[in-house]
């Protein structure tokens, strides 16, 4: 807020006004994202830059990007949240029962919604109102969600018979598969959440100092249950595209979600111990951590090595970052 | 006045949440579930016999395939009417597991059904259980050590890979196909019996001077099986051949083929599930046989656990003892057999 007040009362350039507030880890991201299209294009230069691809990967990246969209909110509140890639799997399996399958693509899309935003509610008022530490709070959503979606499939693949919802999430809307636009609109709408609305401002704030938001007139309370209800609403979104995706509801949906969505969030320049948060940089993360098994695929490579070359993007990023915030607290 | 839409937006969405948590919460029943295997036929071996407490141990169902092991052997126990089934709640842990065999060896069973979640791990307790005289009937992931076990019964991993191999190789030539590209989707890589199946479809396909083109791996999920296939889909414009080792994670993998539009080849599946069975059957898409790896293993366990704990013989064999290990068969199904093995077909 510091800067933009400062921008706003010495008036410069558009143009370096956006320099001024370009940060160094975003750019370095973009690089590394650029670094790695670089690769793919030069061992594949048939197959890399094609419109099929850049489709495929943004596909893709579309439900964990979605999922990656609500951890930042809640880290950047302070919290952690390890139960989404059960919640992922617990919505799929509820929405493709064959009892709210038989009431059609409508009720499939509302039962996600409200089973994702009713899980991650409990998370919510368990931290907020329960005091219990997010860390535990949401490892015993992750065992009972999960538990719940295997009770509820037995354990079966449940495959989707329900025409219109094929119809609808698995289209192109302007040559753009409806997928990547859902995973756009919910970019832009946390992007804008957390930017520019006091929501995002009071995010920042609870996460930044809890105590001082309180006496600043925040219910803090308040506010952490509903961004882990936001978290559980994105996972239900997210739930909704793995069904498309795969045509089916399983209770193995979402394996290790939780992993890469911090992953995503830490290098994209997200503090775990939460007041900082960016949007682009979890996005731009995500994209990374997609186009790497792309590259690899592409190039037939082995997925161990693709798994330790993920680990060390993963060391450079926070390293990055480390040195980054040194500094940023030196400035100040 | 702002209140009362506000309201009733709420109410509304209150209600169809309400409707969707009840028609959630109601049955669940898929219409093809759950067909218990058949008792084995075979000489005498069916007449009832005295009667057999059988203990059964085996990680958690989490995926099809290890679900329909367990539904499997509890159907088949309920079909022996002189079977008392005693199984316990499955777990990932090998701890949990040990403990549940010492449990079922406390309370005197007269024979035990051990799928070990590790082989290594559980060798001691199957060991511990044979010297207290329960004999162990071991099941797919084998047992450290011999004196473990009376009888192992388990797939044939490396004959898996072959036997597909063999299968893509005739239809390739059938085809007419030369230089052919044969892809590979494999399932979680740190697994030996992946390892197995991958060095066995590799062998198979060298007989036949065919090389694997493209290999990704999975993790025997429907998820992991969209992802690494549509990948796999867009590095390889041009593809004659599939094999892919599992398929529950074939539910997801079809999905990628059908969103990539493809159908220049023809994918082979593994494991053998009603789903893919129906697909061959009705032979309109890209699948055209799968390997069979199929939990009907498991309720040949019990069978040869309820003759072990009658002191019995198997009927049409010359032996008087039940053998010492048996390898079940992986057919490739295909158009032309399939109602021969759709009653094995696991719901996945």
């Amino acid at each position: 807020m510091n800067e933009q007040a400062l921008a706003a009362s010495t008036r410069p350039s558009r143009l370096s006004r956006w320099w001024a507030r370009a940060d160094i880890r975003l750019t370095a991201l973009v690089f590394v994202l650029v670094g790695l299209c670089a690769v793919g294009y030069a061992t594949r230069p048939d197959a890399f830059l094609t419109e099929g691809n850049i489709s495929t990967v943004l596909r893709l990246a579309a439900a964990i990007g979605v999922v990656s969209v609500g951890m930042t909110f809640v880290i950047s509140a302070g919290g952690i949240d390890l139960s989404v890639g059960s919640m992922v799997a617990l919505c799929s399996v509820w929405m493709t029962t064959w009892a709210t399958q038989s009431y059609g693509a409508f009720a499939m899309v509302g039962c996600a919604l409200l089973v994702g935003t009713g899980c991650g509610l409990v998370n919510g008022l368990l931290v907020a109102y329960g005091r219990v530490v997010p860390f535990i709070a949401t490892l015993a959503m992750m065992a009972s969600a999960r538990g719940l979606a295997e009770r509820i499939s037995g354990r079966q693949t449940q495959v989707v018979d329900v025409p219109a919802f094929g119809a609808v999430f698995q289209a192109d809307l302007l040559g753009v598969p409806v997928l990547i636009w859902i995973f756009a609109a919910v970019f832009a709408g946390g992007w804008t959440l957390l930017n520019r609305t006091t929501f995002g401002r009071r995010t920042l704030a609870v996460g930044g100092n809890a105590e001082a938001a309180r006496l600043a007139g925040i219910d803090v309370r308040r506010h952490l249950a509903l961004v882990y209800a936001l978290a559980g609403f994105c996972c239900a979104i997210a739930a909704i595209m793995v069904v498309a995706r795969t045509t089916s509801g399983a209770s193995t949906n979402g394996l290790y979600y939780e992993l890469d969505a911090i992953a995503a969030v830490v290098i994209g320049g997200t503090l775990l111990a939460g007041g900082r948060g960016s949007m682009t940089g979890t996005v731009l993360g995500v994209l990374i951590f997609t186009t790497l098994s792309n590259v690899f695929t592409l190039n037939n490579l082995e997925t161990d090595v693709q798994n330790i070359v993920k680990g060390a993007i993963i060391v450079l990023a926070v390293l990055l970052q480390a040195r980054t915030r040194r500094r940023g607290t030196a400035l100040r | 006045m702002s209140a009362t839409p506000r309201r009733g937006f709420l109410f509304g969405t209150g209600a169809l949440g309400a409707t969707a948590l009840l028609t959630g919460c109601l049955a669940n029943d898929p219409p093809q579930q759950q067909r218990p295997a058949a008792v084995a036929a075979g000489g005498d071996g069916a007449a009832p016999g005295a009667p057999v407490t059988i203990g059964f141990s085996a990680p958690a169902a989490d995926h099809g395939w290890m679900a329909a092991m367990t539904t499997n052997a509890r159907a088949q126990a309920e079909a022996l009417p002189d079977v008392t089934f005693r199984p316990t709640e499955g777990s990932s842990d090998v701890n949990q597991q040990v403990a549940q065999v010492e449990t079922l060896i406390n309370e005197q069973v007269d024979v035990l059904v051990i799928l070990p979640a590790d082989g290594k791990a559980l060798t001691d307790v199957a060991r511990r259980a044979t010297r207290a005289g329960i004999p162990v009937v071991n099941v797919d992931r084998v047992f450290d050590s011999a004196d473990a076990y009376r009888v192992w019964i388990g797939g044939d991993n490396h004959g898996m890979g072959v036997n597909a191999a063999e299968h893509i190789a005739a239809e390739l030539r059938r085809r007419g196909v030369t230089d052919p590209v044969v892809a590979e989707i494999a399932g979680t890589d740190s697994l030996p019996l992946t390892q197995e199946r991958s060095a066995g479809f590799r062998d198979g396909l060298a007989r036949h001077g065919i090389r694997v083109s493209r290999r990704v791996a999975a993790d025997f999920t429907a998820e992991s099986g969209e992802r690494q296939a549509t990948n796999l889909l867009q590095a390889a414009a041009r593809l004659d051949a599939v094999w892919n080792h599992d398929d529950d994670q074939g539910i997801g993998v079809l999905a990628a083929v059908q969103a990539a539009g493809r159908d220049d080849f023809f994918l082979v599946g593994g494991a053998g599930s009603r789903n893919m069975m129906d697909r061959i059957k009705a032979g309109d898409g890209v699948v055209q046989a799968t390997v069979l790896y199929n939990p009907s293993m498991c309720s040949s366990a019990i069978s040869l656990a309820r003759l072990l704990g009658q002191a019995r013989g198997m009927g049409d064999l010359a032996e008087h003892e039940i053998p010492r290990a048996i390898t079940t068969y992986s057919a490739v199904v295909t158009r032309q057999n399939v109602d021969q093995y759709l009653d094995v077909g696991f719901a996945s």
